[in-house]
């Protein structure tokens, strides 16, 4: 819903159209936050509006960011997924454990080192695919499930590498982490591609929509021919895989994957997507909005660690200020959250 | 190609207990509209859950033009077959009504969206439909009529040459109804066929040329619907022997004393309608779908706020746009649209029919004994008051609502549409539970553009964009309500 139209029915009584109106620029209702952010970061440090400093909070933001966009379809269709968090650990660390030798932390299994990234991604359409399995097919709770793949995935990590980092990371990872391609950092393009085929799909594909009519109302879905657990599997697949390449790029920049890769990530990705507007009960909001929740975090962080807030603050402020941001943001864009 | 558009043969189904269809079938001839009519819980519905491929039997088969049904997974080459408006709405609140007409062929057959293409291509269709909404407004800000008639255009719209429509008419106004029937003509020119059901017999008789009966999930009789007289039809609905008995209320004892006093209430489509019910009295509310009648109902209940005048119950002023305050002061509701209003569907019938009338404490005991008193004095076919709301077929739903509009023993009766869905018999029975009420010194206010549910009333304001403008004693003339009610005079 962009472009305005001549409206070639009668025009209807003002009160729906104040209504569509806004509901019409809702996907922007961030922005003003976002460029007031800018504004008092200028304000606080004169480094803050420098290149080098605003790509360093997109670089930062782009792992959390790939988690954030698999997260907001999920919710879309209606599900959520809690494992995300540990798939980011797990999935780079078996990898990597299944290519170097024991005497690094390894497996012992001697998998070639060009392995690495289709091994990656391989395990994340597993995890992805046996969430969808036990919530579609076995009908168990998608919280619940989740839940305990949490858990269990970040269990399984600290058995394969005894709860050590692993050092030994293979080229491939190390490039991608840290080399940089027409001025920015790979992985900020990966993440403006991703954002950009997802914004893409979601508002100009039919699959892309199933989305929002699966999770607006699931039996209306079927009834209108959609499959919806194919298309709910695949979406879960791909929040796996997402996460599996947030966890990529973070063992590429950090150089190790250490054994809580990941951990704690969750809950800030649900107040991105929440704040970017996505609604917990599925079928309502954008990933350009999702997009917008993530780089309105980051700026505020960033903020934050430039007033040199003090390491033993910096966690209850970062928590007080996604409640605050949660009530800016129930205010900006009108709407109650869900 | 075979000269059946459908056709189901052996067809069982069953949920838990409920046995929904025993070992029926159905023939629809080809280019024909074909009626099914039963009583609520007959299994109508589950069959064309079946028709549709939503639902799997747990015997039986279906075909289409003489091919066997594809596999349920096949979700398109099922609506290839067939197009249906479920009884239960299934459009998606939160998309445009654009997309909602077009759900999952956005694209047009083009692969990508153009969004533009898709909003004129529903503009053009709406206007068939004559629904005054734009296209890119969100279906959660329609009306229950414009949502309906998204939900009959989309259908329509498909292109299959089989179509289902259950109970379509069932919350459309008189025009809209015409509309539809038209389009429907004119499709069946087309070589489109239809099958049909309704609780209104007299559409059966407008639209259709072949009727099947089902009766407690079985089927009792297809004929020509020139060989079957209504009193046949009812008949072999009911098992029963005898016509139909609206309670009509002329010798309803009338009295003096006023319950229900609205003053000069404005509020949203509606303006300065004063209104006085005494006990004993049943006021009908009659318009378009656009005269205010049902916001007018709604603010006296307490669902939307009025912008001015009061209302007062037995003398006592009642705090507008609070229903607690309603309740509290003795006004009962049945709500327009039972399932977003109506009902929590997820929870049992005990606990929807004693909602509003909860203490602070629940007694699971004497909430499974009002569950079960609600049954029998509503008639409502269900497996018990444990069973959730959503199992129940829809008619059964209304008694449900109904059962809690009266739990509390309300002084005034707002009642909205109240016999929506709700088959003949047990339409006699809950005008009956009105007449009933009246007669216990209660006032109601019926707010219906059935003629039947109007019947029961002693007088009849007709609402024409948001004011009275003409009233009515007993004894109107049919045609002379309609094309008052229409605003032709
Ligand atoms: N999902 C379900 N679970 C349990 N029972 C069900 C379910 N769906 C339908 N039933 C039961 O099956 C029977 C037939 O229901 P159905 O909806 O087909 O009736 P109907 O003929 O369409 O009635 P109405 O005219 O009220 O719409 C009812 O007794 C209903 O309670
Ligand atoms: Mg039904």
């Amino acid at each position: 819903m962009t472009k305005a139209i001549t409206p070639p029915v009668p025009a209807p009584a003002a009160p729906e159209k104040q209504k569509f109106r806004l509901a019409r620029y809702q996907d922007l209702a961030l922005v003003p936050v976002i460029i007031l952010l800018l504004v008092i970061g200028a304000v606080l440090s004169p480094i803050f509006l420098t290149p080098a400093n605003l790509i360093a909070v997109l670089t930062q933001q782009s792992e959390l960011s790939l988690l954030v966009l698999g997260q907001a379809m999920i919710l879309i269709v209606g599900k959520m997924d809690l494992s995300l968090e540990s798939t980011v650990g797990l999935a780079p660390a078996l990898a990597v454990a299944l290519i170097i030798p024991a005497s690094a932390g390894g497996l012992d299994v001697g998998l070639a080192a060009w392995l690495a990234l289709p091994l990656c991604i391989l395990i994340g359409v597993a995890i992805g695919g046996l969430n969808g399995f036990l919530i579609l097919k076995v009908g168990l709770s998608g919280f619940m499930v989740t839940l305990g793949m949490l858990t269990m995935l970040r269990g399984l990590q600290l058995a394969i590498t005894e709860g050590k980092s692993l050092i030994d990371v293979p080229e491939s990872f190390l490039y991608l982490g840290s080399t940089t391609w027409l001025g920015l950092p790979a992985a900020v393009w990966i993440c403006i591609v991703c954002y950009a085929a997802g914004i893409f799909v979601l508002k100009y594909l039919r699959a892309g929509r199933s989305l929002y009519a699966i999770g607006g109302n699931s039996e209306a879905a079927r009834a209108a021919g959609i499959r919806v657990d194919r298309v709910v599997w695949t979406v879960l697949i791909i929040g796996s895989v997402l996460a599996v390449i947030a966890g990529i790029l973070m063992t590429g920049r950090l150089g190790s994957v250490a054994a809580t890769q990941g951990e704690g990530m969750i809950f800030q990705v649900f107040a991105a997507a929440v704040i970017g507007g996505i609604s917990l009960n599925g079928g309502k909001g954008t990933l350009f909005g999702a997009l917008s929740g993530v780089l309105m975090l980051g700026l505020v962080e960033q903020i934050l660690r430039l007033q040199g807030v003090s390491g033993f603050y910096i966690k209850a402020s970062y928590g007080a200020v996604i409640i605050l941001a949660l009530i800016v943001t129930r205010f900006a864009t009108g709407q109650k959250q869900e | 190609m075979s000269e059946f558009a459908a056709v189901a043969r052996g067809v069982t189904k069953r949920f838990g207990q409920t046995l929904a269809l025993d070992d029926v079938g159905i023939e629809v001839r080809a280019g024909e509209s074909h009626a099914l009519v039963g009583r609520n819980g007959a299994g109508k519905s589950t069959l064309v859950s079946v028709l549709t491929g939503m639902q799997v039997p747990d015997a039986g088969e279906v075909s289409f033009f003489g091919e066997p049904a594809p596999p349920v997974a096949d979700r398109s080459a099922w609506r290839r077959h067939v197009a249906c408006v479920y009884q239960k709405s299934t459009v998606v609140p939160d998309l445009s009504v654009a997309e909602n007409l077009f759900i999952n062929r956005q694209d047009l057959g083009g692969g990508l969206i153009n969004w533009k293409r898709l909003r004129l291509q529903a503009a053009e269709l709406l206007e068939t439909y004559d629904v005054a909404v734009r296209p890119d407004a969100l279906v959660s800000t329609l009306t229950v009529e414009q949502r309906q008639l998204v939900e009959i255009a989309r259908a329509l719209s498909i292109g299959s040459r089989f179509v289902i429509l259950d109970e379509p008419t069932a919350q459309l106004d008189g025009p809209a109804i015409e509309r539809l029937f038209d389009r429907m003509r004119s499709l069946q020119d087309k070589g489109v066929t239809f099958l049909f059901i309704s609780h209104h017999l007299q559409e059966v008789y407008e639209v259709c040329q072949t009727v099947t009966v089902y009766r407690d999930a079985r089927h009792v009789v297809t004929a020509p619907v020139a060989e079957m007289s209504k009193p046949d039809l009812i008949e072999a609905m009911t098992g029963e022997a005898g016509g139909l008995n609206v309670p009509s209320g002329d010798d309803r004892p009338s009295s003096a004393e006023e319950v229900l006093t609205v003053s000069s209430l404005s509020g949203d489509h509606f303006s300065d309608i004063s209104l006085a019910a005494t006990r004993g009295e049943v006021i009908g509310l009659a318009g378009s779908a656009s005269s205010g009648k049902h916001e007018f109902a709604e603010t006296v209940y307490g669902l939307r706020k009025p912008s001015a005048g009061s209302i007062s119950v037995d003398g006592a002023a009642v705090r507008g746009g609070d229903v607690p305050a309603a309740l509290r002061a003795g006004i009962g509701c049945v709500p327009r649209d039972r399932h977003h209003q109506g009902l929590v569907l997820d929870l049992s019938i005990a606990e929807n029919a004693t909602m509003s009338t909860a203490g602070g404490f629940v007694w699971p005991s004497a909430q499974r004994a009002a569950g079960s008193t609600a049954i029998a004095s509503y008639d409502v076919k269900a497996a018990g008051p444990d069973q959730p709301v959503s199992d129940l077929s829809g008619g059964n739903q209304q008694k449900v609502v109904m059962a809690r509009a009266l739990a509390g023993d309300p002084s005034v009766l707002v009642l909205i549409n109240p016999t929506a869905g709700v088959d003949v018999k047990s339409k006699e029975s809950l005008l009956g539970v009105v007449d009933a009420q009246a007669r216990r010194g209660k006032a109601a206010i019926v707010v219906s553009d059935e003629l039947d549910d109007l019947r029961v009333c002693d007088r009849v304001l007709v609402l024409f964009h948001g004011r009275v403008v003409r009233e009515f004693g007993r004894g109107w003339r049919d045609q002379e309500l309609i094309s008052a009610i229409e605003g032709m005079e």
